[in-house]
């Protein structure tokens, strides 16, 4: 019964996997069986997940930094200008672009668990859903900050966003200082995934 | 009221943010497409699975690494609605346990 196992050998579980990991196995071939779900369905959604990556939220950054309409339709209407570079951002209820500038900077935690802008961004690395990081971003982001390398002079506010599963945030990092000279690809790289959650400025210079 | 134990926003005593990343394993990367998979299907929302995290056992819910909660949300929530039945799932891990040479 559990044929599905058998044909896809790289995902074979293994009698050392821990109970609930088993588990997930167990239920997915009844579902199966049970026709609430199909193999297709599955299989879209791990390549649903493969193609979301921060690659995407760089390039919506870079396109804003370079076109101040679009960084307004962005801020206003948010999936619908992912919509125009392609992104699709339908999946997210409501979605928040929250816009640094040299006195406020913004930072996005789930403090309940581990929502994140997963359509746009992808899976969220281990140390959003880590239990430090929910407990301290909301009393400490600053030291939370120092400790990603971002250290805010006193007069510059940090707000702290608070996830849910109906609101997801994505930060718009500051254009660094001095990259007049660079394209918007090569914008693109400064962005990274910790400066769209906050934690972090963008890369003052190409990697 | 108490705060539930997944209301850990502002809580003291938390240590340095651990910045390494591990690589999904395969039945992390299946627990969270099955997840999803009945979201598309209109099978749970994510407000469930947050509830049903809410509500298990305190100290499961600390020693459980992410994904394994997510596996023991799904069930709850497949249970609720009557889906799937735990024993099934029981008889169903049984029979891989066998095959996969576990007492």
């Amino acid at each position: 019964m559990s044929a599905t196992n058998d044909q896809h050998g790289h995902e074979h579980p293994r009698h050392e996997l821990s109970h609930y990991a088993k588990r997930i196995y167990a239920i997915r071939d009844l579902l199966l069986e049970k026709g609430v779900i199909t193999e297709k369905d599955i299989q879209c959604q791990i390549e649903y997940q493969e193609a979301r990556s921060p690659a995407n939220g760089a390039k919506i950054v870079a396109r804003a930094w370079v076109d101040s309409e679009f960084k307004a339709r962005l801020i206003a209407e948010p999936k619908a200008a992912c919509a125009e570079l392609g992104i699709d951002a339908a999946a997210l209820n409501e979605f928040v672009i929250l816009e640094n500038t040299e006195k406020v900077r913004h930072m996005v935690v789930c403090t309940l668990c581990s929502c994140y802008p997963r359509p746009i961004l992808g899976r969220p690395p281990d140390w959003y859903k880590s239990f430090n990081y929910r407990q301290r971003s909301v009393t400490d982001p600053r030291g939370v900050m120092r400790e990603f390398g971002l250290v805010l002079p006193d007069d510059v506010e940090v707000r702290v966003h608070d996830s849910t599963a109906d609101i997801r945030y994505l930060v718009l990092p500051l254009r660094p200082r001095g990259t007049e000279g660079l394209s918007e690809a090569e914008l693109a790289k400064l962005v990274t995934r910790d400066s769209m959650i906050g934690v972090m400025d963008a890369l003052p210079t190409l990697p | 009221m108490a705060r539930g134990h997944h209301d850990v926003g502002g809580l003291p005593n938390a240590g340095p943010i651990e910045q390494t990343q591990h690589e999904l394993s395969d039945w992390e990367i299946m627990a969270d497409a099955v997840n999803q998979a009945l979201g598309v299907r209109g099978i749970k929302r994510t407000d469930e699975m947050r509830r049903a995290r809410e509500e298990m056992d305190s100290t499961a819910y600390r020693d459980m690494t992410y994904y394994e909660r997510w596996i023991a949300s799904i069930e709850t929530i497949l249970i609720e609605k009557g889906i799937l039945k735990k024993e099934e799932i029981d008889s169903k891990l049984a029979e891989f346990e066998k095959k996969w040479g576990e007492p």
